[in-house]
């Protein structure tokens, strides 16, 4: 087989596996649910509209980021990547298949987020807006599978990950207008976000929801340039650090 | 051409040297084992063959491939099986060897393999309700999937049970008689003489000793061993080498006809029962003792792992 349809069928069997445990399935789709629900009862029902898009922005970064730090941290501490790099399986094809099964369930979980919103709030659809969506949705769950990759060969040992992504991610996510707006930020805290690949994420999806600098603008290029960006840097971090075994 | 070529393979881990120099060939279709304590440098030796490792000096051919080129080519006809297991958990015994045998150009049958790793009753049992000698077992028959010319096994019973160990024993027989070469490393010396074509003693990133496990024990004191236990307050005869051991008595002889005659002679005499008598030659388990205790000795202090 080639590698590329390796990487297809190894998704096939990511997928096999994450459904076989269903309460770590149940949770990773309940969970941005829930926060929706707490932040509509904590702000009121107005703050749907923004909640949607951004609790779509909190899910897929944690079924891309968060997700494959924590579980290709696991991987290779249980053994399995040194397993794998014993046999013809090219080590991209298994990366592919891991990063493709992420991609599909935070795509997955963008559509529970935006139908939530739909029918509980009565937060519209952004229709017209699909094709852009769909385009900064794979590049920034692509981006975001990248930098995740790439902590996880930062990340010393599969006992210190939840610290250390947790770490990484939410205080980067309370400063990129995910969970609180940063309309009343102070400047210089507001610089620092729009260094951030999530800032970037959350005002797109802000945008096609019809909140923020970039609502109504069509597709949101400058957004989806610094994500990529930020992908690439991503990527290329994740082949410099990127570790099969365990460290010893 | 040999199956695996090793000359003059060191390894540094820092100012530490795994390895020092070994000279190894695996002759194919030969079950080979490399055999030492632990810390000899073994599974840095097997871990570098499998690619797993760089080496630091020396060259290494496995299959004619050099193994730190990682090539796709050397790895569809080699197996695996590491010291420690790493499945998909929620995947069951079939499906994960059913994945694994997509990676390689010609698998063996599905079916067959599980059978060959003595997982039949388990094959749609999920890899997380198995036992810890099963998931053993999974192990195998993931490095058997591809159906490899070559298969390494790292220890491969360590933690088993003495009937889980006979059963790996006859696997690896029924491997080895189906014309696999097999390099495994083990540190029991009856494993390597149950098992092995061939063997090789590591000791302290040396190999001191290489044969076959009858060469091995003759080429070191061509003696024999004899053994007897004395009820309490019995002092064994003087002037033929006794000494003792572990609550009985033990000594070696180069002319055993003499020795026993005259040892019974004397329990004869003495109205003494030779209690647990059992004559032998040097067993492996000797040889090996005594060529890893020298090695050690001969190494400079500190050096030891």
């Amino acid at each position: 087989m080639s590698g590329a349809a390796l990487a297809l069928r190894q998704i096939g069997y990511e997928n096999r596996a994450f459904w076989r445990n269903p309460p770590a399935a149940f949770f990773t789709f309940a969970f941005p649910l829930l926060f929706m629900v707490i932040f509509n009862v904590l702000f009121g029902a107005d703050a749907a509209r923004f909640f949607t898009p951004a609790i779509m922005v909190f899910g897929v970064v944690t079924a891309t980021y968060t997700n494959l730090a924590m579980t290709v941290t696991i991987a290779r501490d249980e053994g399995i990547l040194k397993r794998l790099r014993g046999t013809p399986l090219p080590g991209w094809a298994y990366l592919v298949g891991r990063i493709g099964h992420a991609i599909l369930i935070a795509l997955l979980l963008v559509v529970i987020v935006g139908a939530f919103g739909a029918l509980a709030y009565g937060v519209d659809v952004p229709w017209v807006h699909l094709a852009a969506i769909v385009l900064v949705l794979a590049v920034a769950a692509a981006a975001f599978s990248a930098l995740g990759l790439a902590l996880s060969g930062l990340i010393p040992n599969a006992d210190a990950a939840p610290a250390i992504v947790n770490a990484t991610i939410l205080p980067v996510l309370f400063i990129s207008n995910v969970f609180f707006q940063m309309d009343n930020a102070p400047d210089w805290l507001d610089a620092v976000s729009h260094v951030l690949p999530t800032r970037h994420f959350a005002d797109a999806m802000l945008g096609f929801y019809g909140l923020g600098d970039t609502a109504g603008a069509g597709v949101p290029w400058l957004e989806i340039g610094v994500i990529a960006l930020w992908g690439v840097m991503g990527v290329v971090a994740a082949m410099r650090f990127f570790r099969w075994e365990p460290r010893r | 051409m040999s199956a695996v070529e090793i000359r003059g393979l060191r390894k540094s881990y820092g100012s530490f040297e795994a390895v020092r120099g070994i000279d190894l060939t695996v002759e194919t279709g030969e079950v080979f084992a490399l055999l030492g304590p632990n810390g000899a440098g073994k599974t840095t030796t097997v871990e570098i063959l499998e690619g797993h490792r760089q080496r630091s000096a020396g060259d290494v051919s496995v299959l004619g491939h050099d193994p730190g080129r990682h090539e796709r080519a050397l790895k569809e006809r080699m197996g695996i099986v590491l010291q420690q297991t790493g499945v998909d958990e929620y995947l069951t015994v079939r499906e994960v060897v059913q994945m694994v045998a997509g990676y390689y150009p010609a698998p063996r049958d599905v079916d067959e393999v599980i059978g060959l790793a003595g997982l039949g009753e388990q094959r749609d049992q999920r890899v997380n309700k198995l036992s810890g000698g099963q998931k053993r077992r999974v192990d195998l028959a993931v490095a058997l999937a591809g159906d490899p010319e070559l298969l390494f096994l790292d220890e491969p019973t360590t933690g088993f049970d003495p009937s889980a160990r006979r059963q790996a024993w006859e696997t690896v027989r029924g491997l080895a008689s189906l014309g696999k070469t097999i390099f495994l490393t083990t540190h029991f010396m009856d494993e390597a003489q149950a098992l092995a074509d061939r063997l090789a003693i590591m000791a302290d990133g040396r190999i001191v000793a290489t044969g076959t496990a009858n060469e091995l024990i003759g080429a070191s004191t061509p003696s024999t061993h004899v053994h007897f236990r004395l009820v309490d307050g019995v002092e064994p005869p003087a002037g033929l080498g006794v000494h003792a051991a572990a609550s009985a008595y033990e000594l070696e002889t180069t002319e055993p006809t003499r020795t026993l005659h005259e040892l019974t002679a004397w329990a004869l005499s003495a109205g003494v029962e030779l209690h647990d008598l059992e004559v032998g030659r040097r067993s492996l388990e000797d040889v090996y003792l005594q060529l890893t205790a020298d090695a050690e000795s001969d190494a400079p202090a500190g050096a030891a792992s």
